[in-house]
């Protein structure tokens, strides 16, 4: 019997999914190795188990995190798929306010008003605070980036489906830029994270003209307050700093900026 | 005398979770004795709060993190707020920046267009349940419509350094310019895929859509000098008057309902429609000469009350802009590509944007304080100004359909009508289950 794979979908840009059906050279091929049981995006099929599951997107309500649980019950490997997923992403940039502040300023004082006080709006508007998949399940494995690495997911499909544990080496954005071969980005007077960053991206955001966010995550070993130090040397100003964290707030909870 | 059929039926639907759509949306239909009592688009997306993220962050940074309300349309809220930014700060831009971005912007029509009409829209009418059976009995067709996908995300890659989220262009300017190589076998690849385009208007000419009108208000840019998608002023078809992008909110109107986490609009009517249709029901003597060729083709007459024909639309709109595209290459590999300045200087301020994007107009604005950090945000959403009229047109259709159709059937029209409009709910709230109840 073929393995079966699934998506699932949360809070998201749903640009990782997409990521997958970019993949138009292989696409075709996977899907005669592989049972897709669930792609909302793309497919109306589904089903009671899955080998894989993937989940995109990060975790707002409690009625997300139950269906989180009920996934995690029915899969064998639970695969958090993207930032999102991974860290939050930006609008984990949201738990900095509170929901009722939210509501006010997106959907106007007025909304705000009722969704505390007509049962009719609350259940689909309750809104917790944005988690990661991982504070809620256990994650076998983590495909970061926003959005993620195509080759990443490859990788990990073919490595579990042939048996094997797949394999991320815990390298810097800042070797993969190295062999690139680009200007650095204090050279010209930016601040990057590209130094303490989850590398695999192959630097993508620097080769092209960019500069790292750290959209992947703070390295595990990361010295924050040396790179911090040597931003401030290279006459970033504490804001600049302050600001390049919080970007993807991934890094937020290692930055003592 | 005999009663008709449709006074006795009694059915309750609720499709939960709509598939192949961009987002989460429910439709829920209530029918007791032959009338419609309840019919809700219920939009159950989790709220993100864009409007707040972007809140302290600097000028350069807010296409990034805004780009992230929807991949899909990353690249379309990346030029909106480009341009929001740049109006709040008076930032002018150079004739090269302008063709870069409506490159940009025309590729992420190819793009999103090719894949909404063969991986999201197409399987409803072949009536299959996705492209993965279509793989098995029409080969050719997908392996040219996948053809045509991979050509518009590499046209997005070179012009943007990724086809997700980009990080090429910026406010000014791009960070890094378009290898002249790439663009040239770009132009090559586009004038061949002119003939596979040709083979799938020949496939969609034969779809046999669904046959329902009702009249709306289309709303859509207007250029005095061309099919309008980067830039121009709002138009209704109702007044047959534009009015200045900055004027947005007495377009939009926003206001809530119980039933959805995205925000509805109106303007000079009970609602209005954007996106495809809109577009080319206000703008058609503006299409390229090939698009009109392709209209004819399909047999789709202007102006259009059929929402399910959307999807010629879009058709239209991908000849159009394979075409245009090919125009400005040509344009802009007639010229040097120099690097600009992108220096600037932050200051206090409020500007917004209107730009089409592939499901319909796009607003953005944004304020900055006196510190240059941004302290005001607002987007409004194609998708979020289509769903009231989405739900009007399933109000109307409903009872038309009851007398003929079953349960099902009718479910699944219900369906197609709310992929037809090309709905991105991840975008509108920042939409789709179907219910009957």
């Amino acid at each position: 019997m073929k393995p079966k794979i699934a998506f699932f979908d949360f809070a998201s840009c749903e640009g990782c999914q997409l990521a997958l059906l970019n993949c138009e050279d292989i696409l075709l091929e996977l899907l005669e190795l592989v049972d897709l049981v669930e792609f909302r995006e793309a497919i109306s099929e589904k089903s009671a188990r899955y080998d894989i599951a993937f989940i995109e997107g990060s975790i707002h309500r409690e009625e997300d995190s139950k269906r989180l649980l009920d996934i995690r019950s029915r899969s064998q490997f639970l695969v958090a798929l993207g930032a999102c997923a991974c860290n939050g992403n930006v609008q984990a940039r949201s738990n900095f306010i509170a929901p009722a502040e939210n509501y006010k300023l997106v959907y106007g004082e007025e909304a705000r008003n009722r969704v505390q006080i007509d049962k009719n709006y609350w259940p689909l508007w309750a809104h917790t605070r944005v988690r990661s998949v991982e504070e809620i399940v256990k994650v076998d494995y983590q495909l970061r980036g926003c959005p993620m690495s195509a080759n990443e997911f490859l990788h990990l499909v073919k490595a579990l489906l042939s048996g094997q544990i797949p394999h991320f080496p815990e390298n810097a954005v800042c070797v993969e830029c190295k062999r690139h071969g680009n200007e650095c980005v204090f050279d010209k007077g930016l601040s990057c994270l590209g130094p303490i960053a989850y590398g695999g991206c192959d630097a993508i955001c620097v080769n092209n003209g960019h500069v790292c966010d750290a959209c992947r995550g703070l390295l595990p070993y990361a010295n924050v307050e040396a790179h911090n130090n040597l931003m401030l040397s290279k006459g970033i100003s504490k804001e600049a700093i302050k600001s390049r964290y919080r970007m993807f707030c991934s890094a937020e909870k290692m930055s003592q900026t | 005398m005999t009663m008709n059929t449709n006074l006795n039926k009694t059915m309750h639907i609720k499709i939960d979770h709509v598939t192949r759509l961009e987002g989460h949306g429910s439709i829920l239909i209530d029918v007791e004795k032959g009338r419609v009592e309840n019919l809700k688009l219920e939009i159950v997306e989790a709220n993100r709060f864009f409007e707040n993220l972007v809140k302290g962050v600097p000028p350069h940074d807010v296409p990034q993190v805004v780009s992230r309300i929807c991949g899909i349309c990353c690249v379309g809220h990346q030029l909106a707020a480009i341009k929001a930014v740049e109006n709040a700060l008076n930032l002018s831009t150079s004739p090269q920046t302008r063709l870069l971005r409506v490159l940009l912007n025309e590729s992420q029509f190819l793009q999103s267009h090719a894949l909404h009409l063969y991986f999201l829209a197409i399987p409803d009418y072949v009536g299959v349940k996705s492209i993965l059976p279509l793989a098995g009995s029409h080969p050719e067709l997908i392996k040219k419509a996948l053809k045509l996908k991979k050509l518009a995300n590499d046209f997005t890659t070179i012009l943007g350094g990724r086809a997700l989220h980009p990080v090429m262009p910026t406010l000014i300017g791009w960070r890094k310019l378009p290898d002249k190589n790439k663009l040239e076998l770009l132009l090559e690849r586009l004038h061949e895929s002119v003939k596979d385009i040709e083979e799938m208007v020949d496939f969609i000419s034969q779809l046999k859509l669904p046959d329902y009108e009702r009249e709306t208000e289309y709303v859509s840019l207007k250029h005095p000098d061309e099919y309008a998608l980067y830039e121009g002023e709002i138009y209704s078809s109702d007044t047959k008057k534009s009015v200045p992008e900055s004027d947005y909110r007495q377009v939009t109107n926003e206001f809530t309902v119980a039933h959805s986490t995205s925000k509805w609009s109106r303007w000079n009517r009970e609602s209005y429609m954007v996106g495809a249709l809109a577009r080319v029901n206000n703008n058609f003597s503006q299409l390229h000469p090939k698009a009109k060729e392709v209209a004819n083709e399909l047999d789709i007459k202007i102006p259009c009350y059929n929402p399910y024909k959307n999807n010629l639309a879009q058709m239209i709109e991908i000849v159009h802009c394979t075409h245009h595209c090919i125009e400005i290459l040509e344009e802009l590999l007639s010229q040097d590509l120099h690097m600009e300045d992108l220096t600037y200087q932050s200051a206090e301020g409020i500007g917004c944007s209107a730009i089409e994007v592939p499901r319909g107009i796009l607003f953005h604005e944004y304020g900055f304080d006196n510190n240059g950090v941004c302290n005001h945000a607002d987007a409004v959403i194609p998708t979020s100004q289509n769903i009231n009229n989405i739900e009007r047109d399933m109000q109307k259709f409903v009872p038309q359909m009851l007398p003929d159709m079953e349960k099902e059937a009718l479910a699944s029209h219900m369906e197609m009508l709310l992929r037809a409009y090309d709905p991105c709910i991840s975008c509108s709230v920042h939409m789709l289950d179907v219910q009957f109840v």
